[in-house]
């Protein structure tokens, strides 16, 4: 059934968008993994280990995160205000505007022109273009709110304004800098002061790009696809406000046992026990409006993208706290463990949320079914699979590294030289490359299923099922 | 509120500016936070141009320039950090991932000599290092040209004429006869560069900068 009446141009284009930057990361994600073991492949200055980190970050988190994002966005916006974008002619702008940025970001990332700040790694005059990007989504969002015809906004709604609003003060205040020159430029902080506002930046990026919309996603399109209410609207609110209140307090647990002074990482601690309990909400939320219903796990394929998600972020807010403790920290930070924490977020929760959430909106947008239910059934657990072999073997390896770090003789001098440390290493690296490799093919699939879903027929009158 | 959407942003600001003001904000106007210690000197101008190569290779993201006080990081790698060694960092490097060594105090660890052959093919001494080369260091002249302004805007308070002379006294060092590593430096660095400073000279500065000063203070 085509949804008439709204402007889907841009979804339609943020979501490819997503889906090609995915591809470019993924692939680059693979060379670096490939990298860490086979040292040959660093072939050239710009295909180096420390330049291409980079690109596979940003290109994964800002490329395909921002992007499935911004699709994700304009579509709900304008199903929960019932009313077109309120300047579609900008929207299309930025899809083009956002395109470009990140085309530019990726190229000065491989010719190293690179602040160090980690998600914050741009020159200033990219920056200054995403702060353009930034207000002239911000326009659309607040725009079609202001001219919306439901009264009430919906919870995703609300994660949709806190994200915009923090983006814009995070992004802003961590890259205050002077150039030297074009492509060059000093932040304003210095030492541990730039570490802290930093990783001030650096959480909270990860909390308003890979948390907060995501969320946003999952509470509109769970209803949707299963025709299920969201258990509980109060659980809702209290999630909601205790999340963004809470989030801002935590960048220090990346600083464990620096010298930045004691009592800011033992707040940043303490805040993040306390996320546990709004990132819980969210995910008793979202289970318990599963609940009378989990047979939809078996026959909506839809489902099982959502609460494998949503489950990933449970245990990903169980983990991160736990690891941030002073006595968890002094071992695991620093080594493979935090990687696989990484990646189950990215490639767990991330991931299956916007799969599932494109999934819904491409056939919808198009007036189309998904071309093959089958074909998203097997994305789906190559996804998972490939996730879960990549994380699992990067938190024994963590475990292993950590220990032959701390490893000591009874005369107190070391058992392991560091180089030893490193090489026991490769076989789960390299273990984490196959893993990478089964996930790349399922993501694959995914592009392969929604390109062919733009060419199967036009199903006008049928309603969606799945 | 929740049918506002301009109202719901403002609360959502101030939400934010709670933990934000508290952790982030407030910090910054400590002392404490960044003590600066007169023991602790800034970079010459051709360590910071090393610097900036460091950042521009993404060095940061295999090594850490931070130690923690915890005993087998000391025994591995010296002293734990202090804030104050940090003052003139602009941006602060203490990374977040070890696929290589601490390097926070690498600085006097090797010769120069050794840190030529090391970046100029890690797997010459070590058969099993997965660290890039970075050879075509060696090929490339550095540029100078926006020395003094770097040093200026970072604040660290040379004269052009200090900058110029620290620039040129560190060629002499480097291309004299007598420099200890000259042999290992004429291995890597093509013959028309041989004369001039180049991008391996100024990181090796660099890095041999590491940690200097509480090394130094411990020997006096
Ligand atoms: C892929 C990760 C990686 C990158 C990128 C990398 N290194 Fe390394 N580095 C290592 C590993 C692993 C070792 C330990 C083995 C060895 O010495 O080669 C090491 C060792 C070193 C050492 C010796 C430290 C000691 O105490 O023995 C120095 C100095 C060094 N690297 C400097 C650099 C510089 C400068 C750069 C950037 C131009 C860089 N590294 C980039 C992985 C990396
Ligand atoms: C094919 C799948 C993938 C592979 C092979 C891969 C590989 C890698 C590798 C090798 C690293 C560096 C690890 C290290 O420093 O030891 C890394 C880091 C990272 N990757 Fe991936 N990756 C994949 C998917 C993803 C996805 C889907 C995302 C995000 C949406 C992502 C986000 C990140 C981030 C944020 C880091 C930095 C982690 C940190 O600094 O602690 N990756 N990845
Ligand atoms: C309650 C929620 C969470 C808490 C308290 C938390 C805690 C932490 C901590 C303590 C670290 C630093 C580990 C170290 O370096 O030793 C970390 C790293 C990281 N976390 Fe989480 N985490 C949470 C949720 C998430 C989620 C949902 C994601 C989504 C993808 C995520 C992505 C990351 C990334 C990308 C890093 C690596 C940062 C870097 O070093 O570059 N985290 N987290």
């Amino acid at each position: 059934m085509k949804e008439e009446g709204y402007d889907y141009s841009v979804v339609q284009g943020f979501a490819f968008s997503a889906l090609f930057w995915l591809f470019v990361g993924l692939a680059v994600g693979l060379w670096l993994a490939a990298e860490m073991v086979y040292p040959g492949l660093n072939l050239a200055p710009w295909l180096a280990f420390g330049r291409l980190r980079v690109v596979h970050t940003n290109g994964l988190a800002f490329g395909f995160g921002l992007g499935g994002i911004f699709a994700c966005t304009y579509y709900m916006l304008q199903r929960l205000t019932r009313i077109r974008l309120a300047f579609p002619r900008l929207a299309k702008f930025h899809m083009y505007f956002f395109n470009a940025a990140i085309a530019l970001a990726a190229l000065s990332l491989f010719a190293g022109m690179n602040t160090s700040h980690e998600y914050a790694e741009l020159e200033w005059p990219l920056d200054i273009g995403v702060v353009v990007m930034w207000v002239i989504f911000a326009i659309n969002v607040f725009g079609t709110l202001i001219k919306r015809k439901e009264k009430q906004m919906y919870i995703s709604l609300w994660y949709i304004i806190s994200m915009t609003v923090t983006i814009a003060v995070l992004y802003i205040v961590n890259n205050l800098e002077i150039p030297v020159n074009w492509f060059k430029s000093y932040t304003v902080y210095a030492g541990a002061n730039d570490a802290n506002v930093e990783w001030w930046y650096g959480h909270n990026a990860v909390g308003f790009v890979f948390t907060v919309p995501i969320l946003a996603m999952f509470y509109y399109f769970l209803p949707k696809s299963t025709n299920l209410p969201i258990y509980s609207h109060r659980l809702s609110i209290v999630a909601f406000w205790s999340l963004i209140f809470g989030y801002v307090w935590t960048g220090a647990h990346h600083l464990m046992l620096t010298p930045l002074p004691e009592w800011i990482q033992t707040v940043a601690i303490a805040f993040s026990i306390f996320l546990i309990a709004p990132s819980w909400g969210s995910v008793i939320n979202g289970y318990y409006t599963m609940r009378g219903e989990w047979d939809k796990m078996r026959s909506n394929y839809l489902v099982k993208f959502f609460i494998m998600g949503i489950t990933f972020y449970g245990l990903q807010t169980i983990q991160g706290p736990t690891q941030g403790l002073r006595i968890m920290t002094g071992f695991f930070h620093y080594t493979d463990w935090v990687i696989g924490h990484v990646h189950m977020g990215t490639m767990g929760w991330v991931t299956m949320i916007i799969s599932a959430s494109l999934y819904y909106m491409i056939p919808a947008v198009n007036g189309r079914e998904i071309y093959s239910v089958k074909l998203a059934n097997t994305h789906f657990w190559l996804i998972l699979v490939g996730q879960l072999i990549f994380t699992i073997t990067m938190w024994i390896a963590g475990i292993q590294q950590g220990a032959m770090w701390k490893a000591s003789n009874p005369d107190g001098s070391l058992t392991y030289s560091f180089l030893e440390t490193v090489t026991a290493m490769y076989p789960y690296w390299k273990i984490r490359f196959a893993g990478g490799f089964v996930y790349f093919l399922g993501i694959v699939v995914f592009g392969y299923n929604l390109l062919m879903t733009l060419k199967s027929p036009e199903e006008a009158t049928q309603p969606r099922t799945a | 509120m929740y049918s506002r959407p301009i109202v719901f942003a403002i609360m959502a600001t101030v939400v934010i500016l709670v933990g934000t003001i508290a952790m982030m904000v407030v910090p910054l106007t400590l002392q404490s936070t960044q003590p600066v210690s007169p023991l602790v000197k800034p970079y010459t101008a051709v360590e910071l141009e090393g610097r900036d190569i460091y950042i521009r290779e993404g060095c940061n993201n295999c090594h850490t320039q931070t130690i923690r006080p915890l005993r087998t990081e000391v025994v591995r790698y010296g002293q734990y950090s202090k804030p104050e060694e940090f003052a003139y960092d602009r941006p602060f490097l203490w990374g977040s991932r070890r696929i290589g060594p601490d390097l926070q105090r690498v600085g006097g660890k090797y010769p120069d000599s050794w840190h030529y052959r090391h970046m100029d093919n890690p797997r010459s001494m070590f058969p099993k290092s997965n660290m890039p080369d970075y050879a075509w260091l060696a090929a490339r002249q550095l540029d100078t040209s926006y020395s003094y302004k770097k040093t200026h805007v970072v604040g660290y308070g040379y004269t052009v004429n200090e900058v110029n002379k620290n620039l040129a006294d560190y060629l002499v060092r480097v291309t004299s006869s007598a420099y200890i590593a000259g042999d290992a430096r004429d291995k890597v660095t093509p013959p028309v560069l041989k004369d001039k400073l180049t991008e391996m000279d100024a990181l090796v500065a660099y890095l041999q900068k590491l940690g200097m000063d509480v090394k130094n203070l411990n020997k006096s």
